[in-house]
């Protein structure tokens, strides 16, 4: 019976650690002491660093608690149906693709926050004030250097290029049912060719051998030539801090010349916005927290974070962003508005148009 | 039974009844209800859509063949690995059986990868083949868990007796192994059937699944009519395929002799043998190495040559961020969880499959499969909108984790349990009662040793699912408490050559804890089968 005695010894530890489950008891502790703790619910892709939240819990008293709760979809469709029952605070992370089904779905409390004087009235896109804007970003086709070079093929600079022969088999992009910056770019070639002519464009670059793929990663470390696999594809569908990325996390020696170059003019902009979620019982602590979202210790710390751009004034950027990253100075954009209304119908046209 | 029986068998229902009401039934049918009667009446005109457009009917029906030509790919390749692990005894076959279990526990998006750096394209066939990749394990430990205890005497008797070696396995193996058998095939099938990472990254923009698609209704469009009626088209599939397999399964359960494992197997002494064992070993490095050995390459394949830069990267890129976790915190953290969650299904499951085969009914099994067979997106959001009240506000509590993860493990404790449960030749329990022996120590000298040795077979895979779960985790809002795949799905998310291998070293120390765990597990035998 000794090993029976023995069964039981693990399965009692077992239970004992189950007691240790992380942070099973972190709410009692918390509420231990006076402070107040809100929940920020986010996308999987938020990041800031611990200092600076650590700031604004030394200026405030108040604790934050990040809830990561899957892709940016995911995070807003979770807080939509748990309206009446919040699980947090505040969401950050609806981008102005998204922006027109929050603000219908009444998730938000309004809260015009006193610091948004410094920040261009071009990100406010809520003119009630139920969500302020934090960062921005943009969505481009980002190409290989070190494989134009070698190719001796000219770089891209226009949309109508990647239609070419030239450019035959180069491209990878997203799908934009299953990939937000798939559907970004599938955006920009509805703002750059209009409401009639995007489809014959996607006809053509799918004449012209495009791949499309379901996810990010897939096309950046699998397809893309400037990935980390072996792939064949030296034009992606990707983002326009990826040179300053590249060299942010390249293996040691940094190179000096970012290996990914920005086709500029094929931008569409991404901006994300935060909101106090209705039915909180921290109004006040959650809208300070938006505050500080938006000053300036905050907004200096996206861009090295998140890999986005600060929407606020004047606000400095990090080295490898001044000098390996392009500043589209004339993203394509779309009302969220016409985005939200038409954007089911889009995905449909535009799978039929390249994948049927 | 005798009124007793009956009352001891209810008790030991309760937990296994109540945790799947309220973990599963409970919130599924809250997202579902949310999804079809949304003002209060029900409006099924969703689901009538799924069967009168062609473009879902088309993934309905993708789902369904493609989940059963995967599983008759993954039988007919493991069935001989099967069969070899559990009748040979060779040196190193210990790690050759942990080893198997390994691509189990990897996250798909991963594998994926290491398939399209090995040259595949997205396609029929990569799709198929990444699927017996990761469900070989689960051939391999059902299967070969009852074969190592058959009897080979019966087999040799047949033999004697004039029996052609296929005549044997038709008319004496096959249908001792029919239980686990059967439990082998419907779980591959309910993991295929919900396949959604595979899909996604090796099926390419042109194939959709049940999955896939319940996955983009729910997370992108928010279309939950559409999602619901979806899910419950898998539901009603799952249920099918789950009476099926109860009835098949049911009919022909038979007591068996069965002997402990070390007398099972035996050296390969023919030239026969050897080759039988060879020819699956290199099925086992060609198959299921060869993905493996792409990602523990690449993890070490840093710049200036072979090292371990990316392992202390894992360490330092992004520890700045406010969710930054050390890889031993992850790993920590993936051991709680798993920990925990294999308590739960052991107990759980392990009271469901003695209080089944008490009952020789199969709704238990059947019942308990249902989380595997359902959308891991549905069950996530399920949880989000079902469990919001107190006490049972778990949305955002630590414990979720576990208790998604132990759904998925407790199927294989109550199948693996089960099918060796029932596979006891009633006259030894009938031997012991004449012995005089009261119905408790009977179980205790009889049942228990054979249940507590299966039990640590299926708390290795408990263990194992719940290192590598990725699915319903997914999908619900948990505090910053990284598991290890977690961890890898975070780095993959941004770019630059860092981050891209401190995912691989991240995969490659999965694989590495998975190997120690379910080695570790696999030697902790409680009670062998003794020999009678």
């Amino acid at each position: 019976m000794h090993r029976l005695a023995r069964l039981l010894v693990a399965l009692s530890v077992a239970v004992a650690v189950t007691a240790a489950v992380p942070g099973a008891g972190a709410s009692t502790r918390s509420r231990a002491k006076s402070d107040v703790t809100i929940t920020l619910v986010t996308h999987d892709s938020f990041s800031v660093s611990k200092h600076v939240l650590g700031d604004f819990t030394r200026q405030t008293g108040v604790k934050v608690k990040v809830l990561p709760a899957g892709d940016a979809g995911a995070a807003l469709n979770q807080v939509i149906l748990t309206k009446g029952a919040p699980i947090g605070d505040l969401l950050f992370g609806v981008d102005n693709t998204f922006l027109s089904r929050a603000l219908q779905a009444g998730i938000f409390e309004t809260y015009r926050s006193p610091r948004l004087s410094a920040v261009p009235a071009a990100y406010q896109l809520d003119p009630k004030h139920r969500v302020t804007p934090v960062d921005h970003g943009d969505v481009c086709v980002e190409y290989d250097k070190q494989w134009f070079a070698q190719h001796h093929v000219p770089v891209p600079t226009a949309l109508d290029d990647l239609t070419k022969p030239a450019y035959q088999d180069l491209l990878v992009a997203e799908n934009p049912a299953t990939s937000s910056p798939g559907l970004a770019f599938q955006l920009a070639t509805i703002a750059h060719f209009g409401t009639k002519q995007w489809r014959a464009y996607w006809s053509k670059l799918r004449a012209n051998g495009v791949e499309i793929v379901n996810d990010w990663n897939t096309a950046y470390e699998s397809s893309f030539t400037a990935g980390g696999g072996n792939g064949t594809k030296p034009l992606v569908v990707s983002y326009a801090s990826d040179p300053a990325a590249a060299v942010y996390y390249a293996n040691p020696p940094k190179p000096t010349v970012s290996p990914v170059g920005t086709l500029l003019s094929s931008c569409f902009r991404q901006i994300e916005f935060v909101g106090v979620l209705e039915g909180t019982s921290h109004a006040k602590e959650a809208r300070r927290l938006v505050d500080f979202m938006i000053e300036r210790e905050f907004q200096a710390d996206l861009p090295l974070q998140m890999f986005v751009y600060p929407v606020r004034d004047g606000t400095p950027l990090p080295a490898v962003f001044e000098k390996y990253a392009q500043v589209v100075a004339k993203p394509l954009t779309l009302s969220p508005t016409v985005i939200g209304a038409r954007r089911d119908r889009w995905i449909e046209q535009w799978t039929d148009t390249v994948l049927r | 039974m005798t009124g007793g029986a009956r009352v001891r068998t209810a008790l030991l229902l309760l937990v296994p009844v109540g945790f799947f009401g309220v973990f599963f039934a409970y919130p599924i049918g809250s997202i579902l209800g949310r999804g079809l009667a949304p003002g209060g009446s029900v409006d099924l005109t969703p689901l009538t859509h799924v069967f009168s457009d062609p473009g879902l009917r088309g993934i309905a029906w993708f789902t369904l063949w493609q989940a059963a030509v995967s599983t008759v790919l993954t039988l007919a390749v493991a069935l001989p690995g099967a069969y070899v692990l559990a009748r040979y005894e060779f040196p190193g076959k210990r790690i050759v059986r942990a080893l198997v279990t390994v691509p189990f526990v990897l996250p798909t998006v991963v594998v994926g990868s290491a398939f399209l750096a090995l040259g595949f394209q997205p396609s029929l066939g990569a799709i198929l083949l990444a699927h017996v990749f990761f469900n070989y394990a689960v051939v391999v430990r059902t299967v070969g868990g009852l074969w190592s205890h058959l009897d080979p005497h019966q087999e040799e008797a047949a033999r004697v007796l004039g029996a052609s070696r296929r005549r044997t396995w038709w008319s004496v193996t096959l249908p001792a192994l029919r239980p686990a058998l059967v439990a082998a095939a419907t779980i591959t099938f309910l993991f295929t059937f919900t396949s959604f990472g595979v899909i996604l990254v090796l099926g390419g923009p042109t194939r959709s699944t049940l999955e896939t698609e319940i996955y983009r209704q729910t997370t992108q469009t928010l279309n939950l009519p559409l999602a619901a009626a979806l899910s419950i088209v898998q539901l009603v599939a799952v249920v099918a395929l789950l009476v099926g397999t109860g009835r098949a399964e049911g009919r022909r359960a038979t007591a068996l002799g069965l002997r402990p494992s070390a007398e099972v197997a035996r050296r390969p002494r023919t030239a026969r043998d050897r080759a039988v064992v060879g020819a699956n070993l290199v099925v086992m490095a060609a198959l299921l190495g060869t993905p493996v050995a792409v990602l523990v390459a690449r993890s070490f394949d840093t710049p200036g040559g072979a090292g371990f830069g990316f392992y202390r990267a894992l360490g330092s890129v992004r520890a700045g961020s406010v969710l930054f976790v050390p890889p031993t915190d992850a790993i920590r953290n993936s051991l709680v969880y798993a920990l925990v969650a294999t308590a739960i299904a052991v107990t759980v499951g392990g009271l469901a499959a003695v209080a089944a085969a008490r009952t020789r009914r199969r709704v238990v099994d059947g019942l308990l499969s249902l989380p595997l067979g359902v959308s891991a997106v549905t069950l996530g959001f399920g949880f989000l909108i079902a469990l919001d009240t107190p006490p049972l506000d778990l949305r955002t509590s630590p414990w979720l984790v576990p208790i998604a993860q132990a759904l998925v493990a407790i199927p294989f404790v109550v199948r693996i349990v089960g099918s060796v449960l029932r596979s006891i030749d009633p006259r030894l329990r009938e031997a012991a009662a004449t012995l005089g022996a009261g119905p408790a120590r009977v179980w205790r000298e009889v049942d228990l040793p054979i249940v507590t040795r299966a039990a640590s077979v299926a708390a290795a895979f408990a263990f194992a699912i719940s290192l590598g779960e990725f699915g319903a985790t997914t999908f619900i809002a948990r505090p910053n408490h990284p598991t290890l795949p977690i961890m890898i799905f975070r780095l993959l998310g941004q770019p630059g050559a860092q981050n891209f291998g401190a995912a691989m070293a991240a995969s490659t120390i999965l694989m590495a804890l998975t190997l120690v765990a379910v080695l570790g597990i696999d030697r902790f035998r409680v009670g062998e089968l003794g020999t009678f």
